[in-house]
């Protein structure tokens, strides 16, 4: 197998892929909708539950200082993962959707008549739909940026779309639906030069590399734990300081306030201002955990074990005839979304879970990009760095059988 | 025209699914319903009669044929295909309150139970919905006239 990773003991870590499905090994490849969990990120919610469960920031008591302490520690670990310029400028959230509404409904007020807002073709429902409804409320205009047959943005289209009435430019930095790597360090070069801001959604990012924000100089990134061996419930919203407080509150409630009275409230300073109420406080020490998991781990061997894994699936599944393969940038992650020609993916996925191989199939919650292949979905096989080239050749037997079946 | 009950035609399909070992012959088994699936008559192929779903599209019809009702369908995947033809042989030709009576005993039993997750194609839940919903309208109408 790989030369950098023993993806055998890797292996031991996760307690779900020992399981059997339908009577075979499962052979889990819907990463991108979920990463599964190492035990490691377990047993930092079963230690919380066990050990220090309290209320953080208010209590005096040990258990509330040791809660608090856990996780303003998890904070520090994902400012220091994001090399973000101080902790405050990461804000936990639910996860990505509720990241990008944090930043929509805030700019809603920013926005008036005239302005414009740029989004990609291949984003998902959630960094489209926050995005309409702060137009709605603003009378702002939002301008798609369009991609090719190979599912990559058209840039030239992109560089005629910005003026100056452009404030924000949102996009992936890799497409869910696609595994289209986005050339994100152009796009924020370009917006910055008009005068726009930019959010990237880093959601299906985050599982295969590293970013740095200072040096992306990106003003907004978002992520979500569930998919980077975390749990689900939770997430972050990086913000640069000046943007996070210009931005109004989202939600109003306890723990983002400094002062309350009837006639008068003053907000919190900054990450609380926009932490309204008790957070998933073991889902935010669980992130930690999860992100010191893949540190340790390391995202160049994941990055480089990851392609080889790409590289290997997308050979074997090439030789299949009537392969339709929807999305061929040049930069991918490990995501392979196809087709079988004549074949509804609907079909092709109940045969394989049967066969016990997990997959996505659908419109991946991207219907615009479904509506641009012009496909009602796809199959889609996502790796992660705890995948084998064994479960591959079984997941490419599994669609030749599903293939056989349904021809 | 089949005069058989809900029940027995429930019986029969239970019956020839016990025939098969695994779940290969028993999904090979649904894909050829699928392609004897009563086709809809294409002027009914309509956003009307679309069960509205996740994964796959299913349109349904239903015509009143003397005191009986008369299903037809379509969808774009095979599977589904198999599963709506299956529930059509069950309704398909029975009186509306019969239909609105009716038990489903036989999913369970064949091994369908992972399609009534509403996750699942158009969830076999909606669609068995949809028929007695037409079932339940053939019978108001019935009892106006």
């Amino acid at each position: 197998m790989s030369s950098v990773l023993d993806i055998q003991s890797i292996r031991k870590d996760f307690p779900v892929l020992n399981r059997e499905v339908n009577g075979k090994p499962l052979v889990y490849f819907d990463n991108a909708a979920t990463s599964q969990t190492p035990k490691q990120v377990i047993q930092s919610i079963v230690d919380y539950y066990e050990n220090y469960n309290a209320n953080i920031h208010r209590g005096v008591h040990t258990l509330s200082q040791e809660a608090t302490e856990a996780y303003e520690k998890a904070r520090h670990t994902l400012q220091a993962h994001l090399n973000a310029a101080r902790p405050e400028e990461v804000i936990l959230t639910s996860g990505t959707t509720h990241s990008i509404n944090i930043v929509a409904s805030g700019f809603a007020s920013l926005l008036k008549e005239g302005d414009e807002l740029l989004v990609s073709a291949m984003e998902h429902h959630s960094n489209i739909v926050p995005w309409q409804m702060a137009c709605e409320k603003s009378g702002a205009q939002l301008k798609v940026i369009p991609m090719n047959k190979k599912g990559e943005l058209e840039m030239d289209v992109f560089d005629k779309l910005l003026s100056e009435r452009t404030r924000l430019v949102f996009c992936n930095h890799v497409s869910n639906a696609l595994g289209t790597i986005n050339p994100i360090e152009e796009i924020i070069a370009k917006a910055h030069a008009v005068g726009a801001a930019v959010l990237i959604d880093g959601a299906q990012a985050a599982p295969h590399f590293k970013v740095d924000v200072q040096h992306l100089d990106v003003d907004f990134y978002t992520l979500s734990a569930h998919k980077v061996c975390g749990p689900t419930g939770i997430g972050l919203l990086y913000g640069k300081r000046s943007w996070l407080e210009k931005l109004p509150p989202y939600q109003g409630g306890g723990e983002m306030i400094a002062e309350v009275s009837f006639e008068k409230t003053t907000y919190a300073d900054l990450p609380h201002k926009f932490e309204a109420g008790t957070p998933n406080i073991a889902g935010g020490i669980a992130f930690g955990a999860a992100i010191d998991y893949m540190n340790q781990i390391g995202f160049e061997a994941i990055a480089a074990y990851e392609e080889e894994l790409l590289v290997y699936a997308t050979d074997q599944l090439k030789q299949i005839e009537g392969i339709e393969f929807i999305g061929e940038a040049k930069n991918k992650a490990s995501v392979i979304s196809f087709n079988l020609r004549g074949i509804h993916p609907y079909d092709v996925g109940s045969i394989l879970d049967k066969l016990g191989i997990a997959v996505r199939t659908g419109h991946h919650c991207a219907q615009p990009v479904m509506q641009h292949f012009n496909v009602p979905g796809t199959v889609r096989a996502s790796f992660a760095f705890y995948n084998t080239k064994e479960e591959i050749d079984i997941f490419v037997e599994g669609v030749k059988t599903a293939q056989r079946m349904l021809s | 025209m089949s005069h058989k009950t809900i029940a027995e035609i429930q019986e029969e399909i239970i019956d020839e699914f016990s025939l098969f070992d695994d779940w290969m012959q028993r999904y090979e088994y649904m894909i050829e319903l699928g392609k004897s699936l009563p086709l809809i008559d294409p002027q009914y192929k309509l956003d009307d009669y679309l069960i509205k779903g996740c994964q796959s599209k299913v349109w349904v019809f239903a015509e009143m044929n003397e005191d009986e009702l008369k299903f037809t369908a379509d969808s774009d995947a095979i599977i589904t295909k198999g599963i709506i033809a299956l529930l059509i042989r069950v309704f398909s030709g029975q009186k509306p309150q019969d239909i609105i009576d009716a038990e489903l005993s036989f999913i369970d039993q064949i091994g369908l139970k992972e399609h009534l997750s509403p996750t699942r194609a158009n969830g076999l839940t909606s669609m068995i919905r949809q028929i007695k919903l037409y079932a339940v309208a053939y019978q108001t109408q019935k009892n106006h006239e």
